[in-house]
């Protein structure tokens, strides 16, 4: 199975980290470790004297390339301000943008984001935006210079798996930027599905931060990601409403009653 | 003077510069990777920490990398 191209480098692993919902950062470095992620999304929020043990530092060691997030902003405004202040404090111009329309299904606002997307690469961004699976919306992003379009596959952290396959299979179709599946998977069998729907890679968290096991499930992630990439370029066989037998039926025996 | 820091409001010596505030705010953190500051919304670059004085009234964002989100 080949890497991939995002943001101008090449990739090995297929499958994005977020680090929210751990029980504890050793739970997450040791998922991290397990699901082969080389990308690891981190989020900016207010120093908290009281707080110990620097997520970057364990990260950093553990060699991970970390993409801030703008998670929890709800206006352009802020998201544009959160990324500036990432690109300062991680020394890195990529950042996943995510712009909330409200917190009951944590949505994207499509105009905020468009607005903060090009305002972002208008400064120089790598800009990765999380977006709805509206393939209208995904083309604008692309048009707007975003490095990839990342739609859901349902609510973030809902783990209800890939609900619209149809439009996710378009967006990939129709997109010139790698896209990558970000939110809703639930399990492995729901990564597999984003990948053979033909999406460049998947970007979770919860499903392995709230696996009864993380770090076997962070593996089962890896693997699924692997199948489903590679069911993607083999191509599946023709879906039929009939049974088509695979065995010939010459030379099928005869056997007479008396 | 008297100004926001993350929202709460702070007594500082009228000389102090963003440098000084982020010692004390994150002495851990104070010459590390994973740290930025935006005073009034615009940020300020490590490097100039140092040299940025602070102003009464003025709205400090100190923020820092942490566990969160996807």
């Amino acid at each position: 199975m080949s890497g991939f191209e995002l943001g101008g480098r090449q990739w090995g692993s297929r499958l994005i980290m977020g680090t929210g919902g751990f029980r504890s950062l050793d739970s997450m470095e040791k998922a991290i470790e397990a699901s082969g992620a080389e990308i690891v999304t981190v989020a900016l929020r207010r120093v908290d004297a009281n707080a110990s043990g620097s997520v970057i530092d364990s990260l950093n060691r553990a060699g991970r390339f970390l993409l801030p997030n703008t998670a929890g902003c709800y206006t352009a405004h802020d998201a544009v301000v959160t990324a500036r202040m990432a690109r300062e404090a991680f020394e890195t111009d990529w950042v996943k943008l995510e712009v909330i329309g409200d917190d009951r299904t944590l949505y994207p606002d499509p105009t905020e984001l468009l607005e903060a997307a090009e305002t972002l690469v208008a400064e120089g961004f790598v800009v990765l935006p999380y977006t709805n699976d509206d393939p209208i919306l995904a083309r604008r992003l692309e048009q707007a210079g975003c490095a990839a379009v990342m739609p859901l596959g349902a609510p973030i952290g809902s783990g209800m798996g890939i609900r619209n396959p149809y439009n996710l299979a378009i967006i990939a179709e129709r997109a010139g930027v790698p896209v990558i599946c970000d939110a809703g998977v639930g399990t492995a069998s729901d990564a597999a599905v984003a990948m053979e729907l033909g999406c460049d890679g998947v970007l979770l968290a919860s499903a392995v931060a709230r696996a009864r096991d993380p770090i076997k499930m962070a593996f089962a992630m890896r693997s699924a990601i692997e199948a489903g990439r590679l069911a993607f370029e083999a191509g599946r066989m023709p879906r039929k409403r009939h049974a088509e037998a695979s065995t010939p039926v010459e030379g099928t025996a005869e056997f007479l009653r008396d | 003077m008297r100004l926001i820091v993350n929202g709460e409001t702070r007594e500082l010596p009228d000389s102090a510069t963003v440098a000084e505030l982020v010692a004390g705010e994150a002495p851990d953190l104070a010459g590390g990777r994973g740290v930025a500051v935006a005073v009034d919304a615009e940020i300020v670059p490590r490097g100039e920490w140092a040299l940025t004085p602070l102003e009464p009234g003025q709205r400090v964002e100190l923020l820092a990398a942490m566990q969160g989100g996807a």
